[in-house]
């Protein structure tokens, strides 16, 4: 009687129970993980503005001005007719180049790459010309400079009327 | 002089019974309790081949790198006494390490000690690959080792963003923007151009596995605190337990080296 009366688990019984156990602990588990994973991301970040006045057009003389590029890490270009934000990292690696201004040309110190003052590459392992940014006029008639937006010559989209300001 | 001696009565104390849970090594029992006991010597293979320990045979090259980590382990905690992981201290408190602290070649130690231990790494395992001795049933031990190659050469990649120099800085411009390149997980790597719905791009410099990396988009201060808590904390804790384990597999899987 008392054999009947018992409540008892069978062995299927026993091995879903486990089995629900399981899924749910490793759930748990995945979800704790995503959790850590997702803490690794701030929210909020102090960094550099990603856009800048860069002053009237008629500041910039022919050639390369480097006033922007300590504080933004660009360099202004006019040539030809053309007022261009010229980005200063390497396309090699990431590095800063220098401008050297005897050689009319940039060249980063690290692996050597060299570039004319358009930003395309003539020598060393640069894969590629350096990259343009974003120019506009403001309605006031000042440069505005945003970085966020790139424009690569292997692309085409030098000839994106945002990538130059004519001047 | 009758009975036991000095060292005798010391065993039997309840001092000494406390910290050694064994008998005298008297027996074979008790001998293989004095090895399996001790928190030391139980990751030790109980035999030893005599080709196992034939310097000319084996180099002793994974000995040296364990000397040369516990070496570094010390001489890293000394160096974080004086060293702050922030951009305004951290260039002046490795030049201070050297001058104005006695001892101040433990920064040096500690620095020619990761180069010494990235060399002992590698001819450890040229030494294992031309003996032959990562086949089975050494093969998983291998696959171990081979991690440990890979946690030792992040080890000194994360140590070099710390001196918080030109050198260290654009070191970590480069290595960041290699981790930028991961296919399908960096914005700059094959994969990341079609992850993309509409205007709405999944990956990008802002979700990226550099931005994880560096907690930004640029090489900053948040890079430094990271890569000073992976080099400190994180990555030791994993090579330390996969050291236990590889030596604990080198016993399981018949010793030091020889042949099987």
């Amino acid at each position: 009687m008392a054999e009947e009366t018992r409540q008892q688990l069978n062995r299927r019984e026993f091995f879903s129970f486990v089995t629900v156990g399981w899924v749910a602990f490793t759930a748990a588990l995945a979800g704790l993980g995503s959790l850590v994973f997702r803490y690794t991301y701030p929210n909020v970040n102090f960094e550099p503005e990603m856009d800048f006045i860069a002053g009237f057009p008629s500041e910039y003389e022919e050639g390369v001005d480097e006033r922007w590029k300590n504080g933004f890490g660009v360099w202004m270009v006019r040539q030809e007719g053309k007022l261009v934000a010229l980005s200063n990292i390497c396309t090699h690696l990431g590095c800063v180049p220098n401008w050297l201004p005897a050689e009319l040309k940039f060249k980063c110190p690290c692996h050597g790459s060299g570039y004319y003052m358009n930003g395309i590459n003539f020598e060393g392992p640069a894969p590629r010309p350096l990259e343009r940014y974003k120019i506009a006029l403001t309605p006031e008639g000042k440069i505005k400079v945003d970085k966020t937006k790139i424009y690569r010559y292997e692309k085409g989209q030098w000839d994106h009327p945002d990538s130059y300001l004519a001047v | 002089m009758s009975g036991k001696g000095f060292a005798d009565k010391v065993r039997e104390t309840q001092v000494w019974k406390s910290i050694f849970r064994h008998g005298p090594p008297n027996n074979a029992r008790n001998r293989a309790s004095v090895i399996a006991g001790n928190v030391f010597l139980h990751l030790h293979p109980i035999k030893l081949k005599k080709s196992g320990v034939q310097l000319g045979y084996t180099w002793c090259m994974g000995g040296l790198t364990f000397f040369i980590f516990l070496a570094l382990t010390v001489t890293g905690l000394l160096l974080m006494f004086y060293y702050r992981p922030t951009a305004e201290y951290a260039y002046n408190d490795i030049i201070a390490l050297k001058e104005h602290v006695p001892l101040g070649i433990m920064r040096e130690i500690h620095r020619w000690g990761a180069h010494a231990m990235v060399i002992t790494v590698w001819l450890h395992m040229f030494r294992v690959f031309m003996t032959g001795s990562y086949k089975p049933p050494r093969e998983f031990n291998w696959g171990v080792g081979v991690i440990l190659l890979v946690l030792t050469l992040l080890l000194s990649f994360t140590g070099y963003l710390l001196p918080w120099d030109q050198l260290a800085i654009w070191a970590i411009a480069v290595g960041s923007n290699m981790a930028k390149a991961t296919p399908f997980l960096g914005h700059g790597g094959p994969g990341a151009a079609l992850a993309q719905i509409g205007d709405f791009v999944l990956v990008s410099d802002k979700n990226d596995v550099r931005f994880q990396l560096l907690a930004g988009r640029f090489v900053g201060e948040p890079a430094l605190l990271r890569f000073y808590i992976l080099h400190c904390v994180f990555i030791p804790l994993v090579v330390g337990t996969l050291i236990a384990v590889h030596f604990w597999r080198v016993r399981k899987d018949g010793g030091i080296s020889a042949p099987l």
